[in-house]
Formats: structure tokens, C-alpha cells, sequence
């Protein structure tokens, strides 16, 4: 610990600090610029000037390491005055167009020139002029606002991982671009429009849309992929105008990935606003009641084993568990399912489809090995996580299949499933250097699981990190990436029927054998439909609601208070911003009022009796998992096979996404950089 | 001064002749492992020198491959320093130093005889495009102002026709001598010294 004297106050901070720092844990603040905590220190906007006793000149408190006895002063004349001197310099060349600049209300230089500014400005020279210059589609530039922070460039080579932008020029001349103003190449690239302390660097999307202080200010969970990034959600009306990062160390930190914050556009477009039914091939407006009348009449005709029910990828737990009540209770079906696909899930325990290590264990793990996944595309902060780690420990990361760039090197191996042979019978290298590794990470993506060897891989795998001692109390090695936000729900909610594994739910539906399809936010189904009545509930009319007899009306995540859990097992909670829009309701007001047209009962009462009913369940399934479940020895079946890597569309995974047309943009940048070839 | 402009015309390829591949190698090599891209500087020099004085961008991408670095970071100090050109100067490249001592002797009719012989404006080129001319800061001989620099050779102890005459020899292909052109041996005192006299070797 270290002795200071901060403003004549005696304080004791921790070694390898910054005098800044040192300052913001007395309590004192400093103004800054470039100075951020997440990135390195650049030291040049000079803002955060302090006085340090026996320095004759003012010191840049970001870039000075705090020492043993030092007299820090932040409250004199002469501080103040350097202050005011370095801010009638960046105030020299900074545009007054503080009216028609969206960073108005949300910007350091105003509130900072608000405490240090002058009223009048000595700079009769011309006002530089420095021209826009193109960054993609979701960061628009005024570059005349810029201050030269570099706040962007070392975001961009730091965390982002594309070393694209930078500072070309000197001195007045200097400008901030990207190499040739080709956009930025990243799944992060809009987080410099938070980072961004002036107007330089704002969102192209939310131009001239809102004024900070009128929009109404929600923290909720994103669901955009399964690793439930906080946000803010910022509605104006019905509206949602923007999403921002809120921070949350232990999930996202301080970041969030370009869809979740540009896919909101796509909850205004497409939406369901109105029960419709399928009158020979046209679909045609209709009341809840009669809608609920029509379902009524099919449940009533229909065989309960003949029913079945497909949840979605965006779908909260309430929903979840109140469907589930409904067809076990209510239409004594259990034909329930979760997966649009044929991947392979072992629900017996729960770490068998967590990410066990948590996000903010892979930064203390010393060696990474991904089977089968692209955490890029699959779950984009966790890559940025990964990145961290390498940076920090350099952590060795192999790779099964090439994927491609991931912004840190890793070793590409040929992607065949021999190779999970060789290691678990210790014929690899990779053996030995599981069994070295203190803390490693076994990363399995969804596309090693939806193979036919994957049960072989999935299990002989987690039997030799067990053999290892690689899974125990301290440190659990096996991690899964689930695809959406909703699968962790789904599973934990037991919201499937398997034997081994197999979706057989899916394997039924394909073979044509139920007459009632209900599905639930569904909208990922490749189904050829002959005589089936396909129910859809969802907030989009995507391709869910296209194969639909009956259209029930919902309402996204933004709508509504609805629990999900990551792909870590965390329970969060989105808020509601906003409401549905038109006749829709809450998803889970539909199943209830549902029920009780078809069975005159309603299943809960309100939503805090569904709330408590879910958490007693989430609870005792918790406990259910202590149970030590008979390890049999079943037959894994080997098969020589390479691991694919899905290519899947990341601008367009769920219908909020195809339903924005921001990232419709996003997606047409990416694919015009591709076919012109001008990336290299 | 203001930001550098890239040409719009720009080579396919860039490759290092086989010398300066030579060259630019020895140059990583006073480096540290792993930190190769210190060379930076020297080796964009040697570009601009095998390419008629000018660095195009395939010339930087080649570079950025080179020392394994991102395109961005070369192009930073490419635009950063001002003796890298971005845009065609021709085979002889002529650089005018105007300040003060230059142009208390006399600098600006040196300027005069370049926009006579070669084009009307700095950093244009002539119309056969081998030559263009510049003016620039100091470049440390101002004892023997005013003076020229063509590519690497200093011209000094000029006026008007004297400079005439060069540009007009260079631009025939031939090779005027460098050096001082009234008699000087470096910048020794013209019609001999006049102080430390009882000194031999001063």
C-alpha cells in the first residue's frame, strides 16, 4: 500500500496505480478524454492536468504512476488554469454545432467545458475543416468534432482486434480513419461510438432520431445470443429508439456486440399486430376469441399424442414454463421440443450443456482448445474475452477446425474427429497438454454437436476430463456455446423429450405423425408442411408465421418482463421497455387465456404466482442435480467425419435480425467487401 | 502544410529488387526478434528511393507484409513524416530550402528558375513528368545559402542562372557536380580564411 497525500487528505491506495486512478479511489474526480479504463494509456488529450509538490509543471495524472509520499493537489489555481488552457485548445478547432450534433446531452466536451471552458474564444485563425470519412454502415463520422483522443484506435487494436483505424498526419492535419476508408471489420466495431467523448464518431442508424434526455431508460438482458449481454434499452413511446451496453464485469463487461445493439430497428418492421387465420391460403385479420374458439375446437378433435409444441430461440422462461404446464397439464402432451436441429443433448446434469468455466474464467485459463465453434459469430463477446485472455496470459489456443480470423492466432488443425480419438487415448499432443494445463478449456460449439459421431466425441471427451481431474469443485473444464438466448431456459426447463440425445419430437414432425403443431416463437423450422395445423405465436411474421394456419400475436423481449438464462447459467431479467404493439399481448398472457377458453381454467392467477412457480421448479431441478446418476456404460459409436463449421447467417439469426434493416446493411457491406476482393 | 496527397494513379505491384531485398534484410536484422517493425522507416526510405522517390500504397501494403504489421501502421508514418512522397515527384526530385538564411540569400529566385524550367507550381510535374520541385525547410546548409537538393545530392552557393544551368543540365540526363558553385570546398571561407591565421590545420 501506498502512503498519498490527495488534496491534504492522507489516503492509502494500492501499489501500481495511476495518480488518476489513485485520485478516483479518494473520491476525487478527474476530467478526461483519452484516458479509459479498459484501454491503455495514451496520455494526450491532457485533460486530467493535476499539481504534484516539487514539480514545477503541471503532470498528466493517466500516464503517471502514483508514488510513495506524493502531495497531489487537483483543487488549485494552477490547476484549474492548465485546465483551461488545454481546454481553449481543443475548444480552438472544435466545430459550435452542438445543436445539430447527435453526442448533445451525452458529451464530455460539453460538460467538461461546462466547468473549464471560456465564454469567449481567443482563435481568430479559421477553424479547421476535416473531411467525413466512411466507416460502414453503423458509425457515421463528423470528423471536424474530433479531438484526437485516440480512444477508437486503441479500441479497435486492443479489444476489437482489427488494427484498422488510425491516425494519418500530423499535427492540425492529423485525422483519425480507417486505412483507405474501407469500413471497420468487426462483430464490435460500434462500441467506438460509445467510446467516442465528443460527436466525432456517432451511430449512423440513430441519426438526428432523439435527444437523450427524452428517451425512457430500461436496464434489461439482450437476446440476441446466448451470452445475455446487459443493456439499456432507450424508448421513445412505443419505440425503441437504441440499445447500449450497460456494464456488467462478470458478462460483457463494458462492450456489446453490433447486433445487439443495431438489430433493434427490426422490432418496428414485420411485426404481428393482429391475430390472423389462414383462409385458403390468405391470411385474414380475426379476434383472440375467435382465434382461441378455432384452437379450441382442433385441441378438442385432436389426439393428445398427436399435438406437439416447438419453442424458439428468443422465447423467455415464463413462457416456457407456462407452455410446458399447459401441454403437460392442461393437453396431456409431451411432446415438447426445443431444437430445430438434430444436435445432440445430454440434460442428465447440468454442466453437461453450460459453460461451466464462466466468462470470466477463461481470462485465468491457460489453454483453450475449441471443438466445432466459431465463438466470432456464435457469441461474440466471449470471443473479445478470449482475445483478453491471450493478451494477458498469451494463452495457447488450438483449434479443431480453420474458422477463419478471430482477431488472436491460434493452430488450425484439420478438423476430423480421429483426432478426438487420438486424444482421449493419449496418442495426441493436445493429451499432454490438457493434462499440464492447470485450468483448461474444452469449448464445444453447436456444430460438433449435430454430427453423428458427436455423442462420441461429446461424452468420451468429458470422460477423460474427469479421468483428468480437469472437471472438479474448483475448476470445470467442459464448456458449451449454445446458440440463443433461450436454450439454457429450454433445458433447464426440461423442455425437450430425448432418449440418447436424439430429437425425436423433430424426427415425428418430419414423418408427418401429428395433426397439431404449435410453435412457439419458432421460426428456424425447415418442414415441408402436407395436413399439419401449424399454431404460431411470435412477434415477427417471418418464416414461422408463413407456414402458419393461425397467427397468435406476441411480444418480443423489449415488451415484456421475462427471465433468460446464459449460456453460463446465469439468471437474468429483461424488463420491459416497451409494449407490444396492436392486439398483441404477452406471450404468456396468451397461454393462460388459452387454457382458459379450452379447459375454462386459468393455469396462474397473475404473472408473480408463474414467476414463483418457475423459480420453485428452477430450484428443485437445481437440487435434482446434486444426485450422482448412475454412470452406465453406454455404447459410443465412432465415425470418422470432418467437423463443419455452419456457416450461419450472423446478420440474419433470428427474426428481430432479418427484420432490421440495419443489419440488412451490415450484411451487404460484408458481401461487397468480399466479391470486390479489395479486403487484402 | 497540410495532409499529403495520394496519388490517384498507383503501380499493381510493388517488389523489392534483389539488392534491396539484401538491404532491407541486413536493416531488420539490427533488430530484435519479434521487433522487426522498428524498420519501418528505413525501409519505406528504400522504397522511395528504388521508386522514383515516391511510395505507393501497394509499395506500403508490400512493407506491412514484410514486417508483419497492419496496413494502417505503416500508412500512419507514411503520411506522418514529410520527406515520404505519396504522389509521383519524378526521376528529379528537386527540394528548394526557403527558410531564412535561404531566403535572405536570395531562395525565392532559385524558386523562380524552378517554375520557369520545370512547372508553374510546387509538387507538379514537369511536362515530360521525369522532374518536379518543392519548397521545403531546412536542410542544414546555411552556410552555403541558398541552396537546392536534387534526390540526394546538395546544390549550393546558387543564384538564378546558376540554378538555370543544372535543372537544364538534368533534365539532358547529365550529371552536374554537387557541391558549392563559387569554388568552395565544403563550406570553407571563400577567397580563403580570415581568422585563426597563426593555426595550420584549423
Amino acid at each position: 500500500m501506498l502512503k498519498l497525500k490527495i488534496n491534504n487528505k492522507d489516503v492509502e491506495v494500492e501499489e501500481g496505480l495511476t495518480v488518476l486512478q489513485a485520485c478516483e479511489y479518494a473520491g476525487v474526480e478527474i476530467p478526461k478524454f483519452c484516458y479509459h479504463e479498459k484501454l491503455s494509456i495514451a496520455g494526450n488529450c491532457r485533460m486530467c492536468l493535476v499539481e504534484i509538490e516539487k514539480s514545477p509543471k503541471p503532470i498528466a495524472s493517466c500516464a503517471t504512476p502514483a508514488v510513495e509520499g506524493m502531495n497531489i493537489k487537483t483543487n488549485t489555481s494552477f490547476v484549474e488554469k492548465a485546465r483551461k488552457g488545454v481546454m481553449e485548445f481543443l475548444l480552438a478547432n472544435h466545430p459550435l454545432d452542438c445543436p445539430v450534433c447527435d453526442q448533445g446531452g451525452e458529451c464530455d466536451l460539453q460538460d467538461q467545458s461546462m466547468l473549464y471552458g471560456i465564454d469567449k474564444s481567443r482563435y481568430k485563425e479559421n477553424k479547421r475543416a476535416v473531411p467525413e470519412k466512411n466507416m460502414g454502415p453503423l458509425i457515421k463520422t463528423i470528423m471536424t468534432r474530433c479531438i484526437h483522443c485516440t480512444r477508437c484506435i486503441r479500441f479497435a487494436t486492443e479489444v476489437a482486434g482489427v488494427p484498422e483505424l488510425g491516425a494519418i498526419g500530423r499535427g492540425e492535419d492529423m485525422q483519425i480513419t480507417t486505412y483507405l476508408e474501407k469500413s471497420m471489420q468487426s462483430e464490435l466495431s460500434a462500441n467506438v461510438i460509445d467510446l467516442c467523448p465528443v460527436g466525432a464518431l456517432t451511430s449512423k442508424p440513430y441519426v438526428f432520431e432523439a435527444r437523450p434526455w427524452e428517451l425512457k431508460k430500461t436496464e434489461t438482458i439482450d437476446v440476441m445470443d446466448a451470452v445475455g449481454s446487459n443493456i439499456r434499452v432507450d424508448t421513445y413511446g412505443w419505440e425503441v429508439k437504441r440499445v447500449l451496453p450497460k456494464i456488467n464485469e462478470d458478462i460483457n463487461g463494458e462492450w456489446i456486440s453490433d447486433k445487439t445493439r443495431y438489430a433493434c430497428d427490426g422490432l418496428l418492421n414485420q411485426r404481428l399486430d393482429s391475430p390472423f387465420i389462414n383462409r385458403k391460403g390468405k391470411f385474414t385479420k380475426c379476434s383472440w376469441k375467435e382465434a382461441f374458439e378455432l384452437i379450441k375446437s382442433k385441441v378438442k378433435s385432436t389426439e393428445p399424442d398427436k399435438i406437439c409444441g416447438i419453442s424458439g430461440d428468443l422465447v423467455n422462461m415464463e413462457t416456457l414454463y407456462i407452455f410446458k404446464e399447459f401441454f403437460n397439464k392442461h393437453l396431456n402432451s409431451k411432446n415438447l421440443e426445443f431444437r430445430n436441429d438434430y444436435i445432440y443433448i445430454n440434460p442428465e446434469k447440468r454442466e453437461n450443456y453450460l459453460f461451466n468455466s464462466s466468462i470470466n474464467g477463461i481470462e485465468e485459463s491457460d489453454f483453450i482448445f475449441l471443438i466445432g465453434t466459431n465463438p466470432k459469430f456464435e457469441a461474440t463477446i466471449l470471443n473479445a474475452r478470449i482475445r483478453k485472455a491471450y493478451l494477458k496470459n498469451k494463452t495457447k489456443i488450438i483449434s479443431l477446425t480453420d474458422v477463419g480470423d478471430l482477431t488472436y492466432p491460434y493452430t488450425k488443425l484439420d478438423g476430423k474427429t480421429d483426432i478426438i480419438k487420438e486424444i482421449i487415448n493419449d496418442q495426441h499432443s493436445i493429451s499432454s497438454i490438457i493434462k499440464e494445463a492447470k485450468k483448461p478449456l474444452i469449448i464445444f460449439g453447436q456444430s460438433s454437436l449435430s454430427l453423428k459421431s458427436s455423442k462420441y466425441i461429446f461424452e468420451s471427451i468429458k470422460t477423460y476430463l474427469i479421468k483428468n481431474k480437469k472437471i472438479s469443485e474448483n475448476w470445470n473444464s467442459l464448456n458449451i456455446i449454445s446458440d440463443n438466448a433461450s436454450t439454457i431456459g429450454n433445458l433447464d426447463l426440461g423442455f425437450y423429450q430425448t432418449i440418447d440425445g436424439a430429437n425425436q419430437v423433430l424426427e415425428n414432425l418430419k414423418n408427418h405423425k401429428y395433426d397439431l403443431v404449435y410453435l412457439l416463437g419458432q421460426d428456424s423450422l425447415e418442414f415441408n408442411k402436407q395436413n399439419e395445423f401449424i399454431i404460431y405465436q411470435g412477434s415477427h411474421g417471418d418464416k414461422g408465421a408463413q407456414i402458419a394456419d393461425l397467427i397468435l400475436p406476441g411480444a418480443a423481449y423489449t415488451e415484456q418482463n421475462g427471465y433468460f438464462t446464459n449460456l453460463e447459467g446465469k439468471l437474468q431479467k429483461a424488463y420491459k421497455a416497451s409494449y407490444p404493439p396492436g392486439e398483441s399481448k404477452e406471450d404468456w398472457l396468451i397461454i393462460n387465456e388459452l387454457t382458459q377458453i379450452i379447459n375454462e381454467k386459468k393455469i396462474f392467477k397473475n404473472k408473480e404466482e408463474l414467476e414463483s412457480s418457475m423459480l420453485n421448479y428452477l430450484n428443485l431441478y437445481k437440487e435434482k442435480n446434486f444426485k450422482k446418476t448412475n454412470s452406465e456404460k453406454i455404447n459410443l459409436e465412432f465415425f470418422s467425419e470432418k467437423i463443419l463449421i455452419k456457416d450461419k447467417d450472423y446478420y440474419y439469426s433470428n427474426p428481430i435480425a432479418r427484420a432490421s434493416k440495419t443489419m440488412f446493411y451490415c450484411k451487404n457491406e460484408k458481401i461487397n467487401l468480399k466479391s470486390t476482393g479489395t479486403e487484402g | 502544410m497540410s495532409i499529403k496527397k495520394i496519388s490517384k494513379e498507383q503501380p499493381e505491384n510493388f517488389e523489392f529488387t534483389s539488392k534491396n531485398l539484401e538491404t532491407a534484410n541486413k536493416i531488420i536484422k539490427k533488430y530484435p526478434k519479434g521487433k522487426q517493425q522498428s524498420a519501418i522507416m528505413a525501409l519505406l526510405y528504400l522504397v522511395q528511393s528504388q521508386n522514383d522517390n515516391w511510395i505507393p500504397l501497394t509499395a506500403m501494403k508490400y512493407v506491412a507484409k514484410f514486417l508483419d504489421m497492419s496496413y494502417i501502421k505503416v500508412y500512419e508514418v507514411a503520411t506522418f513524416y514529410s520527406m515520404y512522397n505519396l504522389s509521383p515527384v519524378g526521376k528529379h526530385f528537386i527540394q528548394i530550402c526557403t527558410t531564412t538564411p535561404c531566403m535572405i540569400r536570395g531562395a525565392y529566385k532559385l524558386v523562380e528558375a524552378c517554375k520557369e524550367k520545370i512547372s508553374p507550381n510546387e509538387k507538379q510535374l514537369s511536362k515530360d513528368k521525369t522532374c518536379s520541385w518543392m519548397e521545403v525547410e531546412c536542410l542544414g546548409a546555411c552556410v552555403n545559402a541558398p541552396m537546392i537538393q536534387i534526390n540526394n545530392d546538395y546544390y549550393e552557393d546558387l543564384d538564378k542562372e546558376k540554378t538555370l544551368k543544372i535543372i537544364d543540365q538534368i533534365l539532358n540526363g547529365e550529371n552536374p557536380k554537387p557541391g558549392s558553385y563559387r569554388g568552395r570546398l565544403n563550406s570553407e571561407p571563400e577567397n580563403n580564411r580570415k581568422t585563426l591565421m597563426d593555426i595550420k590545420n584549423a
